[in-house]
């Protein structure tokens, strides 16, 4: 049994101009110790997922279906007393932006100190040792003096480690990040995921990594699940994605990243927008956008179904095998092309 | 921090430069002769002209202004009244007192109500309580402040005889017999006026209480304390309100500010002495001396209050707090 299980979530929002949709019938598993990427555009339903998995949309404007069941036990719909001590202590989350992620006004020391407080029956003087341990955990340096800092005196890296040590202080099983190297730059970006890499190996933490970036997901993910449009469009080992993608969102996306041994000089971008939640197009939610879309696209959400011959890896598609192989092979010509004349 | 200190200076001497030339200006453009009427309706031109040399009312304008500074820094005096020759700073010292009881009698009122109403209206968008007290709202910015002052003096002061309707009493007890006075009395005498404020200003205080916490409540770091685990009061008392009262402070350091000055409607409704009462009075009787004494004591208590909020704002939010 996996620690997270969350089946046929839904989330719905009641807004002025209508339902929106945001997560369709969402379904995927965490192991302990494992981590597992949820990769979509803005938009896509992947942050909405999991603020439903820890309770944290506002019951008065969302409509939530499915089961999430943490640690054999269904927490969804749970009382908030319930979600409270699983919340912080059991489940820990970090957020995009470091800089709004932090009360401005109170120092750090407090902000860690009451994470500890809220969970653990300890003195303050205890609870003020812990966050200054989880600082250095972090490498901040000097954590001993910093904790009487206020967080605008950190930089932008120095907070999201922040911010992870106050996620990691109660020492949850699972901890969600919610694209937590974003706003970040690139080096700074490196050492956050070394970090996060480096403490689920030393508490065996269960880590859901939601990102764009798939660079991300490569070095970090074990699974990965592909979000379009509010549902889960393709879900694999992460080797295997990288190997076979099978959707043609999902090539897209592969394609949108850049080479550097490759000649072309524009990146392959997917035309269009996200769709609308509010009225999402009938079919398959990427029809609009996708080049080889036909009627039945148009007319029929398809199903999640396995990959022939590999039960691990699922996509929705209307295309067939033959067609699918057709087309990837080509689309992997065409880049083994531009690599080769670049060499 | 004396980088800061002298900034504040230089400007506060700035702003009361500026407001004092202006009321010295407006008054050499209305086209009065406050020699006359110091002099009386039955006087002579002599005795005008013998006035108007006493007040130095015949030098240029410029000579005038600057003969004010110059009393004021060298004599610590604001002039004499043109009418009746009290000292300006007399003038200001009996009746400052009665418009601070009211401003500040009437903010403890108004914060008293319009805090918890904006709050629990931004927990509760579209409730009833939340429209109950847009309408309130609606009612408090659009009515006229005399109207409400007289209607309350009308209902509670008149028909229902609760409170009084007029008229001010010292907060110091007095020995005098039959002069109304002591704290009992001086609060008696001031719940209309208070309520009449409160009313006004609570109208536009839970619009603005509301926005802020509502803004506040939707910051990322309200969810990261959610996320914690903190309960929904936990949140709201350690992370929304310290940092909701900021927009809340600026705005009330500005309205006691310029309250002080005078607020002349509800002083006039309530026939209480105070600065605004005597600033009309002046005004409407070319009583410079006493009108310019006013504008100053009302600059200084705008750049007290300024600073006051500054503090305020530094002990708020670290971010701004000064560094030395």
């Amino acid at each position: 049994m996996a620690l997270l299980e969350v089946t046929d979530l839904s989330t719905r929002f009641r807004t002025d101009d209508g339902v929106v949709k945001a997560v369709s019938g969402v379904t995927f598993a965490v192991d302990r110790g494992k981590t597992l990427g949820i990769v979509g555009e803005s938009g896509s339903g992947k942050s909405v997922t999991f603020l439903t998995v820890m309770g944290l949309v506002d019951p008065r404007h969302a409509d939530v279906t499915g089961s999430v069941r943490f640690d054999g036990a269904e927490i969804l719909g749970a009382s908030t007393s319930r979600l409270r001590n699983i919340r912080g202590a059991r489940i820990g989350m970090i957020f995009q932006d470091p800089m709004t992620s932090l009360n401005p006004v109170k120092r750090i020391g407090w902000q860690l100190e009451e994470a500890v407080l809220l969970h653990n029956d300890v003195t303050r003087a205890e609870a003020r040792r812990r966050a200054i341990e989880i600082l250095e955990e972090v490498e901040i340096p000097r954590a001993d003096s910093r904790v009487e800092d206020y967080p605008h005196q950190f930089s932008g890296g120095m907070r999201q480690r922040v911010m992870i040590a106050m996620a990691l202080i109660n020492q949850p099983e699972v901890l969600i990040a919610d694209e937590p190297t974003t706003a970040l730059d690139v080096t700074t970006q490196a050492q956050i995921l070394r970090l996060m890499k480096q403490l689920q190996d030393e508490h065996g933490t269960a880590i859901v990594m939601i990102t764009h970036d798939l660079g991300v997901i490569a070095e970090l993910a074990d699974d990965v699940a592909v979000m379009y449009g509010g549902r889960i469009v393709e879900e694999a080992k992460v080797n295997d994605l990288f190997a076979k993608p099978e959707m043609p969102y999902t090539w897209g996306l592969l394609g949108s990243l850049p080479r550097v041994n490759a000649t072309a000089e524009r990146l392959e971008q997917i035309p269009g927008q996200p769709p609308s939640l509010l009225r999402p197009p009938p079919g398959c939610a990427f029809n609009p956008r996708c080049a080889y879309a036909f009627d039945r696209c148009r007319e029929e959400l398809p199903e999640l179904l396995p990959v022939p011959g590999k039960t691990e890896h699922h996509f929705r598609c209307h295309l067939d095998d033959a067609e699918r192989d057709r087309l990837w092979a080509a689309k992997q010509a065409a880049l083994a092309e531009a690599e080769g004349s670049a060499a | 921090m004396a980088y800061f200190i002298i900034r504040r200076i230089f400007w506060a001497v700035f702003l009361f430069l500026v407001a004092t030339i202006i009321s010295y200006i407006i008054f050499f453009i209305i086209p009065a002769d406050p020699a006359e009427i110091a002099a009386g309706p039955h006087a002579t031109a002599q005795i005008v002209a013998h006035i108007r040399k006493s007040l130095h009312l015949d030098l240029p304008f410029y000579q005038q202004y600057w003969l004010f500074l110059w009393n004021m820094i060298r004599h610590q005096s604001l002039g004499y009244s043109y009418r009746n020759g009290t000292s300006v700073r007399f003038i200001i010292g009996q009746d400052a007192p009665v418009t601070a009881s009211l401003v500040f009698g009437g903010a403890f009122f108004w914060l008293i109500l319009s805090i918890p109403v904006g709050i629990l209206s931004a927990l509760r968008p579209r409730s009833i309580l939340d429209r109950l007290s847009m309408v309130f709202v609606l009612v408090g910015i659009s009515t006229p402040v005399v109207w409400i002052g007289l209607i309350f003096a009308y209902v509670f002061g008149y028909k229902l005889g609760w409170t009084p309707i007029a008229t001010y009493c010292n907060f110091f007890p007095s020995h005098q017999t039959g002069v109304c006075s002591g704290p009992i009395n001086w609060a008696y005498h001031l719940i209309l006026p208070w309520m009449t404020f409160m009313l006004i200003f609570s109208a536009l205080y839970v619009r603005l209480i509301r926005a802020s916490v509502m803004e506040t409540m939707s910051e990322d770091y309200v969810r990261t304390a959610r996320a914690k685990g903190a309960s929904g009061a936990r949140v709201l008392f350690k992370h929304v309100l310290r940092n909701s009262m900021l927009p809340v402070v600026t705005i009330l350091g500005m309205d006691l500010g310029l309250a002080l000055g005078g607020a002349v409607f509800t002083e006039t409704v309530f026939n209480l002495n105070g600065l605004g009462q005597a600033l009309v009075g002046a005004a409407t009787q070319d009583d410079l001396p006493v009108v310019v004494g006013i504008v100053v004591f009302a600059t200084i208590s705008v750049i007290v209050f300024n600073f006051i909020v500054d503090v305020t704002y530094a002990w708020l939010d670290p971010r701004i707090r000064l560094t030395t």
